[in-house]
């Protein structure tokens, strides 16, 4: 029972990072053109699909929350600052969605908030990430890192390199998407953001040996996590390729592959734990008979519907953008 | 623990969760009315319901959106300032919750889409029946939240295992009574809220000589059901009020105003309770009748709020007037109720502006009726998060200082006070703008996850997406 909520909760943080990064990546890509024309093709790329995707974020929270609530409790109260303006900047990004096309002179703010807030909301997805790879400040089952106990170089370091991976990813999904200078513009992006991210990992590993992270001694332990930079490397291979070749189709799905062996790195590295050295999954999960309850309804039949769901609201949406004028 | 930090995470709270309610009191009622328009549509054939239909399925939009929007924070906040009450009452509140998003979320988000895309696509029956689907995933997402909310003011199917309640019978959590008198007073309310904005939209045009047969149609239906559920309304507040006098006797010493044991106990009426003397002032109250309504008897022992241990009392000024303001909007709405439907149905009501002035302005009642309700519920629960288990006091993030709470509680008025006014200007612009007919499909283009899409000319801008 304890394993297969795990498993959805992996599954579903996956989807939330996967789907919501790619949408947020092109916000942050929507605020580096002034082109009319490009952002509207952006626009028209996400608009009808941003907002399943960013419910996975609710899905995420409320399976955290009823079957590892220890967790739940120890998380929310610790990243308190960084979650306010996370949840902040999603709520006046989404509402730039529906308010843009509705103002004249107000548009510069609903643009302004919807690249902002998307760059805000990665930034501290990412900071987050990172405070939880060096630790928190937890004794006895209980934060005590303060207002800014997640604040660190390594942690901001973090947040910059998921900005530099969700534009990627995003950059990639424009490529699939859309045609003409939209698609030409993001293939001249991936190599530079390809890189920039390529830095970022280099950043992290050398900071992360120079800092003697626990987590490091992981990959001493468990030399077959080696598994997951050697998938990436080889997914980066085939998107340089497949940039270098023009497969529209390849790119996002390379991307995805190198966030998916980022992923499984961080899960295994982390296992048994659910906070590194806090708190295993065992420890954390909820009683039997909570688990249970979940299982029989939404577990065992609700979740595979949403999935299919998920599954068939992207297939309508298949196909390139056409880069018609708004107005 | 920080007392500061305590009052802010309070006022927070109460601040993003009134903020929210109002949308899905707005939109479950707004769903039910959809469908029967529809279902009076396929039925009659009549253009005046799909021209209705079309009109507030634009509302309905934005009020949903917002709903959803203001809810994202909902599922964060527990955590972030009351860890202790998520860390010891998750095992049954996290289940719950749970179920609200998995349940609510499959039905609205699949169904609404067809509902903005897919009438072209459709045939009518699935038409009718994906609204009554989005209809029906509302008011799960109200089951869920009602019964989650009555576990915490009747905590049931628990046991205490290392601090933490572990649920031992989840039928008792799921049909505890008190969830269901309490469910259908929250549904009952949502309808209410739906029908009276109907009605009062209806007022409005009529007022202003537009969109007259649909305007007719409007305060006809809206004023009729609110005839029909206000008396029913009443009765379940009724038993409502009932689950408090026997579980949470404080509450309702608070609500009545009580302060010392009476026998037979008086109903006081109006007064100003004084806490600190433990009395009323200015009080006008009827001898018997509080007897009466708490045990339904002439001579019955009512508890007064000094035959608690002062720590365990309610504040008492706002469940008392929350209260009272609740009942009086309730008998207001009644009355409207009955003369407008008395007045649509007999075909005169076009011709009494005076009551159709006092239709339009009454769609702020069911708002504070369901606002000052909830207010009656949380405050008359204090000082427990979980009644009789879990102090407030103890229930918060015992680190969380009072700088931090003051910075979110900031950020979440500024954001809360923006979106606001733009989704409130927005349907107003809707509802100036008025009915179109005849009417304009929206493009066809199926899009299952936007609810606040089909609101405008981005609808095209999908439907170019789509291909």
């Amino acid at each position: 029972m304890v394993t297969y909520w795990v498993s959805l909760l992996a599954i579903s943080i996956l989807l939330y990072v996967l789907l919501d990064g790619f949408d947020l990546g092109i916000g942050i890509l929507f605020g580096l053109t002034r082109n009319e024309a490009r952002r509207h093709a952006m626009w028209g790329a996400v608009a009808p699909i941003w907002d399943g995707n960013e419910t996975w974020l609710v899905v995420t929270a409320v399976i955290l929350w009823g079957a590892f609530p220890a967790v739940y409790a120890m998380l929310m109260s610790a990243f308190y600052l960084p979650l306010v303006v996370m949840l902040s900047a999603l709520i006046l990004r989404g509402v730039a969605f529906e308010f843009r096309y509705k103002a004249e002179r107000m548009r510069w703010i609903w643009d302004f908030s919807f690249f902002g807030g998307s760059l805000v909301a990665t930034f501290v997805q990412g900071m987050t990430v990172g405070a939880l790879v060096e630790g928190l400040p937890i004794t006895s089952g209980q934060y005590t890192g303060g207002d800014f106990g997640w604040f660190s170089p390594f942690a901001v370091l973090c947040g910059v390199g998921l900005c530099f991976g969700y534009t990627l990813l995003g950059a990639c999904w424009l490529i699939r998407k859309c045609d003409g200078v939209v698609k030409a513009a993001a293939y001249r992006q991936v190599p530079y953001l390809s890189i920039g991210l390529l830095v970022f990992l280099i950043a992290v590993f050398s900071f992360a040996l120079a800092e003697n992270l626990q987590i490091m001694h992981r990959w001493i332990e468990r030399p077959y996590l080696l598994f997951f930079p050697a998938i990436a490397a080889l997914a980066a291979i085939v998107l340089a390729i497949s940039v270098e070749r023009h497969r529209d189709g390849l790119p996002f799905y390379m991307v995805a592959l190198i966030f998916l062996s980022a992923f499984g790195t961080l899960a295994i590295s982390f296992w048994p734990y659910m906070i590194p050295y806090v708190i295993t999954v065992e420890e954390a999960a909820a009683p039997h008979s909570s688990l249970a309850f979940m299982f029989w309804g939404e577990g065992l039949f609700v979740y595979p519907l949403m999935l299919i769901y998920t599954v068939i609201s992207y297939r309508v949406f298949r196909g390139k953008v056409r880069a018609t004028p708004m107005h | 623990m920080d007392s500061a930090a305590l009052f802010l995470s309070r006022i927070q709270f109460a601040f993003t969760i009134s903020f929210h309610i109002i949308f899905p009191a707005f939109s479950i009622g707004l769903a039910a009315w959809l469908t029967v328009l529809e279902a009076l549509h396929l039925r009659t054939g009549r253009s005046a319901y799909r021209v209705l239909f079309d009109f507030w399925l634009k509302i309905f939009g934005v009020a949903f959106g917002m709903g959803v929007v203001s809810g994202i924070v909902m599922a964060f906040q527990l955590g972030m300032n009351w860890s202790v009450l998520s860390r010891m009452s998750g095992p049954i509140q996290g289940p719950l919750l749970s179920y609200e998003t998995f349940t609510a979320f499959m039905l609205e988000a699949t169904f609404f889409g067809v509902l903005i895309f897919g009438r072209p696509r459709v045939p009518p029956w699935f038409y009718l029946f994906s609204t009554a689907m989005v209809a029906l995933g509302t008011t799960f997402s109200a089951f869920w939240i009602m019964v989650n909310n009555s576990w915490m003011q009747a905590p049931v199917g628990y046991v205490v295992e290392k601090g933490i309640f572990v649920p031992n019978d989840w039928t008792a959590i799921n049909f505890s009574p008190v969830v269901w008198v309490r469910f259908p007073h929250m549904l009952l309310a949502a309808y209410l809220t739906g029908a009276f904005c109907v009605a009062a939209t209806g007022a409005w045009y009529l007022l202003r000589g537009r969109f007259m047969a649909e305007a007719k149609i409007m305060l006809r239906m809206g004023l009729c059901l609110a005839a029909l559920l206000m008396p029913i309304q009443l009765f379940i507040g009724h038993l409502a009020g009932d689950y408090v006098h026997d579980r949470q006797p404080e509450k309702f010493a608070a609500i009545e105003g009580r302060w010392h044991d009476e026998q037979p106990a008086s109903e006081v009426l109006v007064a100003i309770p004084d806490e600190a003397s433990a009395s009323n002032k200015y009080a006008i109250s009827i001898p018997v009748l509080g007897s009466l309504i708490g045990s339904m008897s002439f001579d019955s022992k009512e508890v007064g709020l000094t035959s608690f241990p002062r720590q365990d009392w309610p504040p008492v000024l706002i469940p008392f007037f929350t209260f009272r303001i609740m009942v009086g909007c309730g008998l207001i709405m009644l009355a409207l109720a009955f003369i407008g439907s008395y007045l649509s149905l007999t075909r005169r009501i076009g011709r009494y502006r005076l009551f159709l002035w006092a239709t339009f302005l009454s769609f702020p009642l069911p708002f504070i009726a369901t606002w000052t309700g909830w207010f009656t519920a949380e405050v008359g629960r204090q000082p427990w998060a979980v009644y009789g288990l879990l102090r407030t006091a103890d229930a918060m993030t015992p680190l969380l200082t009072a700088e931090a709470a003051v910075i979110s509680l900031v950020i979440f008025a500024i954001v809360y006070t923006f979106i606001f006014s733009f989704g409130i200007f927005y349907i107003y612009r809707l509802m100036r703008t008025g009915l179109v007919r005849p009417m304009v499909t929206p493009a066809s283009a199926a899009v299952p996850n936007r609810p606040l899409s089909l609101a405008g000319e981005d609808a095209r801008l999908l439907a170019e997406a789509g291909e």
